[in-house]
């Protein structure tokens, strides 16, 4: 089980967990404003971008090759930034903290 | 809340981000939904691809979890089909006999699986389009019922190009009738139904092309007749040759429709208080100057938002840059933009392990589309370009020992 916060853009904080599926599924199921998941969760939209805290990019990883070009079309996107669809949840991201891009 | 209605006839990506985003933008009445589908609202892209190749998919595949209706105060009747429009007295008139006044009524009525005059087809078991969640439950029963897994999927479209990959994974012997000379034939260059082509050619489905399918026997498979003498056995038909779009209802009220249902920029239709949104409209598409009807998710959520926030009292108008994706095996195909009308384009093929190439279409020296292959850096590059009109210079596009990059392509 992992426990995971959210920091939407309207300054709520939502605290939810999960031990399965991707963040932006979790982020969908509890309606946490600015995840939309357009696509369904394949990389093909860039509506679940989230910005990680740096110090949980350990946790996390980094983009790959594919989100990173996705994200490009945010030009909020930083070297701290994922798309939510492509974060698995699992023990080892335990405590992240994400904050919703605008 | 007031006691002023919003109803929208569709629950699918567009009907429900609509209702959502009339929420968000502040709608005080009642929302309410209706669909013919009982099942709780989904993603539909998926059902062709990952849906119907995993069994535990469908609690993932929601598109909101039933407690966010609740949330929201949106009311979901599902398994009701709206049979008419009163536009006078402002009531829809619903299929278990009851009646619902409206203050707005938004259409997402969407599209429906065109089934071909092709005899033999309309009593036939085993025969399926692929459209609802009904349609993917009964093609996965019937394979597992089937012990040859032959499979004959009647159009090479995007749709059954993605039902042949994933039956093909589901370990069934594909074959797909196409009509045309080529796969994709109504919607990209030569080029790229090639790729196609020989991808699917390579996992083993056999893609057979110029084959009008005249006839349907049945005993105890299929046997698929062509114009051409040939003949095909199947234990499970497919069919994807296309949509109707669902304008009956619409044309019954005496809305404008001509290919779909004609809407402003606003998302309104030809009565001031009824909206139409998604697959099902015939709007302006102001980056191409031309009235489009378009089926896809993108148009279907932006078209809601919009429709939405005018309903609210906000000056809105529908101007996205349409985009496409198709999955089929480890091939990502992204599209933007349109590109009918295109009178040269450019191929630029990346030196890579895995296939990645872009064909960039223009209309003289002006970007209209591009058709990205495991290529998100030219979907977005495309996309950036498309936006701003920026000039492309053509000889860097073509050049791959030039790096992809915005500064390369700026002229």
């Amino acid at each position: 089980m992992a426990k995971i916060t959210f920091i939407t853009s309207d300054h709520q904080t939502i605290e939810l967990e999960g031990d399965s599926g991707s963040v932006m599924e979790l982020a969908v199921e509890h309606n946490v404003n600015g995840i939309d998941g357009d696509c369904g969760g394949v990389c093909s939209c860039a509506t679940c971008h989230v910005h990680v805290r740096p110090e949980d990019m350990e946790k996390t990883g980094a983009a790959s090759e594919i989100e990173t070009d996705m994200l490009e079309l945010d030009d909020n996107a930083d070297a701290y930034s994922r798309l939510s669809c492509q974060i698995v949840i699992s023990d080892a991201i335990d405590g992240v903290i994400l904050t919703v891009a605008k | 809340m007031t006691d002023t209605v919003c109803v929208i006839i569709g629950a699918s990506h567009a009907g429900v981000n609509c209702a959502f985003a009339l929420r968000k933008e502040g709608w005080q009445g009642q929302i309410i939904l209706y669909d013919a589908d009982p099942e709780l609202p989904y993603h539909r892209p998926p059902l062709s691809k990952t849906y119907l190749t995993n069994t535990e998919g469908a609690q993932k595949n929601l598109l909101k979890s039933e407690e966010s209706y609740e949330r929201s105060e949106i009311q979901l009747n599902l398994g009701i089909e709206v049979t008419s429009i009163d536009s006078g007295e402002r009531k829809i008139a619903l299929s278990d006999g009851k009646v619902q006044a409206y203050d707005k009524l938004i259409l997402a009525t969407g599209a429906r699986p065109l089934i071909p005059p092709i005899t033999g087809l309309d009593n036939a078991k085993n025969i399926f389009p692929l459209r609802t969640m009904a349609d993917v439950e009964g093609i996965r029963k019937a394979l597992g019922e089937s012990p040859k897994k032959n499979v004959v999927i009647i159009g090479g479209g995007y749709i059954g190009l993605e039902i042949a990959a994933s039956l093909n994974k589901l370990g069934a012997t594909v074959t797909v009738l196409e009509r045309e000379e080529r796969i994709l034939a109504r919607v990209t260059v030569s080029e790229m139904s090639e790729f196609f082509h020989s991808l699917h050619q390579k996992k083993g489905v056999d893609i057979l092309t110029k084959k009008n399918v005249t006839a349907v026997e049945t005993n105890t498979g299929h046997t698929i007749i062509c114009d051409d003498g040939s003949a095909y056995f199947a234990d499970i038909i497919i069919i994807g040759v296309g949509i109707r779009v669902n304008t009956e209802i619409a044309e019954k009220a005496g809305l404008v429709t001509e290919n779909g249902i004609k809407v402003d920029a606003m998302a309104k239709t030809s009565n001031e208080d009824i909206y139409a949104i998604g697959d099902c409209t015939f709007h302006h598409n102001p980056h191409y100057d031309r009235f489009v009807r378009l089926e896809s998710v993108q148009n279907a959520v932006d078209q809601a938002k919009v429709a939405a926030a005018a309903i609210c009292g906000k000056e809105v108008i529908y101007d996205s840059i349409p985009w496409f994706w198709s999955d089929q095996y480890d091939v990502k195909l992204q599209i933007v933009g349109l590109s009918e009308g295109h009178d040269n384009s450019i191929i630029r093929k990346e030196e890579k392990e895995q296939p990645c190439f872009s064909i960039w279409y223009f209309s003289g020296d002006r970007l209209l589309s591009v058709d990205a292959i495991n290529s998100a850096k030219a979907f977005v590059l495309g996309t950036k370009f498309i936006k701003t009109g920026q000039l492309i210079n053509k000889s860097n596009l073509a050049d791959t020992s030039v790096e992809l990059k915005p500064a390369h392509l700026m002229i």
